[in-house]
């Protein structure tokens, strides 16, 4: 199995919508992998798709070497926590263990009995009364406890408090690290991101603008700031991402395998973040070189 | 699977069976009286029922026809639109079970439970209200016979060919619309329209009627009505108790329905109020006699077009046929829906 998760030209209507277009991708297996974008560029839909919730429209997606749901032992595959974690809020705590070792036949019932006495959760508890973040983590457990070959989880963190935030992450990374399982998360906190990530995926307008491991493209992103400069006269092996200029300093960020050398330049460190919004951005239009400030980072 | 829709199913359950419980032993407890006022004197059975059991009678027959309605609105449209509208389809559609699997539980099992406890209610009703079906007074006033509309609804095996219906009418209504609270409504207003449309315009035709043309006669005529108009109806009787009358017309020679001749007025007795006043009335039964047979002579004849009180069964298993009929190819679009539409 050389991939996790691929799509090819994958497509999704809603009415006469398209909440996706032509959207061809593949993640390796063995990654947790980070699938960001700004908002309405189809990441929930994308992921949708990926579970067997959504049926494509155009295109074809396929995770685990299979069609998405298209049997029981294919949905036992893949581990899913949905956007605003959805439990049963009449149901308790122990209920939902049920639910989970009924419906799964790799259901691991220590696994999650352990979890939910680690979080401290009492079993006869309604769901319905727990905090958001306790319900979050019951329903990463739900997923867990399921072993799935592959983890899906959609904006998980997005309605959580800091705190709340912090330990889902850190349980969901020793998770990862202890069952070795693959994780496709979205989020629009890339912050949040760069805690658990080593793979990234940048989605605009359903189209993947930058795949790869968060390591490789730190070490190969650089931010620097000089003298003024046309960034149309940059060698070609950099590659000028954003350009942002005052009348006598110029800050560029420029993709490149080499070691920046130009003794003019003082090189700066991007974060994770800094990466990806500069790429989320619209690229610079770096015909018209004339232009006093063409981009403005964040 | 079975836990879940068990565990999710219990509450609504167990309150409606607790209810349905509760009357059947009312019914089970009070029936044995009735049984007995019955064998005592069948006559003067209705003169003798007490207004508690008029209640019950009527109230019987309302729990049998809205014990199908309340299984539509607060077990079938919950069923699939709760999932939707509080998002756990997302959770409980992506564990190890197909939908269509999921689906086929989640109803299936809800239908027995909607089956048991629609014929528990309709078994003890139907029991507890034979021999009050259809009653009558030795003076004035009746008991509704067992094929009057809503009363045929609430007995035998109809109620269940209902309740069936309702619940996979709910549970379809729910999935397409995604929102409980306008799918129960609609629910609601379907099972309404099905409640007047069926007893009009279909319950007739589900088993042939019986069809008889007749010879009025002084001993066969129920009664004859002056209406506004002045025009003069006449009914007959079929023969058979309790039967339920559809046509009851005068014809002429030819066969086609029609008022009766002018001249059949003068066989009628005066209207009170112009009693004494004339000379020429006072004819007795045999002018009466007399009336019918030159009604006969000219060719005028009774349309009768009935169910025998022997078509109750068969109309009532023709009804919960339909019924189940109509429920399984709603059941299909469900499935149909949930697996493709709701992706």
């Amino acid at each position: 199995m050389s991939t996790v998760l691929r799509a090819d030209g994958l497509g999704k209507r809603y009415g006469r919508r398209w909440a996706l277009t032509d959207c061809t991708l593949e993640i390796e297996p063995g990654h947790v992998t980070g699938l960001v974008g700004p908002n309405g560029a189809g990441k929930s839909t994308l992921l949708n798709l990926a579970v067997g919730l959504l049926a494509p429209t155009t295109g074809t997606i396929e995770v685990c070497g299979g069609r998405p749901a298209d049997d029981p032992e294919q949905l036992a595959l893949v581990g899913f926590v949905a956007q605003d974690t959805p439990t049963y809020a009449t149901l308790s705590v122990a209920d939902h263990l049920r639910l989970g070792a009924r419906l799964n036949p790799r259901w691991d019932d220590a696994m999650a009995r352990a979890r939910i006495a680690a979080l401290g959760l009492d079993p006869r508890q309604r769901v319905g009364k727990l905090s958001g973040g306790q319900r979050a983590q019951l329903a990463l457990t739900l997923a867990l406890a399921k072993r799935p070959e592959l983890l899906v989880l959609d904006e998980p963190v997005a309605s959580l408090d800091p705190l709340a935030r912090r330990e889902f992450l850190q349980v969901l990374m020793e998770a990862v690290a202890e069952h070795g399982i693959s994780v496709v998360l979205s989020s629009h906190l890339v912050a949040d991101l760069e805690r658990v990530c080593d793979h990234v995926v940048v989605l605009v307008d359903s189209r993947v603008r930058l795949e790869g491991d968060v390591e490789h493209l730190l070490a190969t992103h650089h931010r620097l700031t000089g003298p003024r400069r046309d960034p149309a006269t940059m060698p070609a092996g950099q590659q000028v991402l954003s350009a942002s200029s005052t009348e006598r300093q110029s800050t560029f960020v420029v993709r490149t395998d080499e070691p920046v050398l130009d003794p003019a330049w003082s090189v700066g460190q991007l974060s994770l973040e800094d990466l990806v919004l500069t790429y989320m951005s619209p690229p610079p239009d770096l015909d018209a070189g004339a232009r006093t400030a063409l981009e403005v980072l964040r | 699977m079975t836990w879940l829709t068990l565990r999710q199913l219990r509450a609504s359950a167990a309150g409606l069976f607790a209810v349905v419980a509760a009357v059947a032993v009312v019914l089970a407890v009070t029936g044995p009286a009735l049984f007995r006022l019955h064998r005592a004197d069948p006559a003067l059975f209705f003169d003798r029922l007490s207004s508690a059991d008029s209640f019950l009678y009527y109230a019987g027959v309302g729990a049998v026809v809205l014990v199908p309605a309340l299984i539509g609105i607060f077990w079938g449209a919950p069923l699939i639109a709760r999932e939707l509208e509080t998002g756990t389809h997302r959770m409980v559609w992506t564990q190890s079970v197909s939908r269509t699997r999921w689906l086929a539980v989640k109803l299936g099992l809800t239908a027995l439970a909607a089956l048991g406890v629609t014929a528990l209610l309709s078994l003890a009703v139907t029991w507890w209200s034979s021999p009050m079906d259809g009653a009558q007074s030795t003076t004035r006033g009746a008991l509704p016979t067992r094929f009057t509309p809503i009363v045929f609804d609430g007995r035998g095996v109809a109620p269940l060919g209902y309740a069936l219906f309702a619940l996979v009418l709910g549970t379809t209504l729910g999935a397409v619309l995604r929102r409980t609270l306008p799918a129960m409504a609609l629910t609601l207003l379907v099972l309404l329209g099905v409640q007047i449309a069926v007893p009009l315009w279909i319950r007739p035709h589900l088993v042939p009627p019986v069809e008889r043309t007749v010879a009025a006669t002084v001993s066969t005529m129920t009664d004859i009505t002056l209406g506004q108009d002045g025009k003069l109806t006449l009914g007959v009787t079929t023969g058979s108790p309790n039967a339920w009358i559809l046509v009851d017309e005068t014809v002429d020679a030819s066969g086609r329905p029609v008022q009766l001749p002018a001249w059949f007025g003068a066989c009628l007795p005066p209207p009170p109020s112009q009693a004494g006043q004339g000379a020429t009335q006072a004819q007795g039964d045999g002018g009466l006699a007399a009336c019918f047979d030159r009604l006969a002579a000219e060719g005028y004849r009774q349309h009768l077009v009935y169910h025998p009180n022997s078509s109750f069964w068969p109309l009532q298993w023709a009804e919960a046929g339909l019924f189940a009929g109509l429920s399984a190819l709603l059941a299909g679009c469900c499935f149909w829906w949930t697996r493709r539409r709701l992706a």
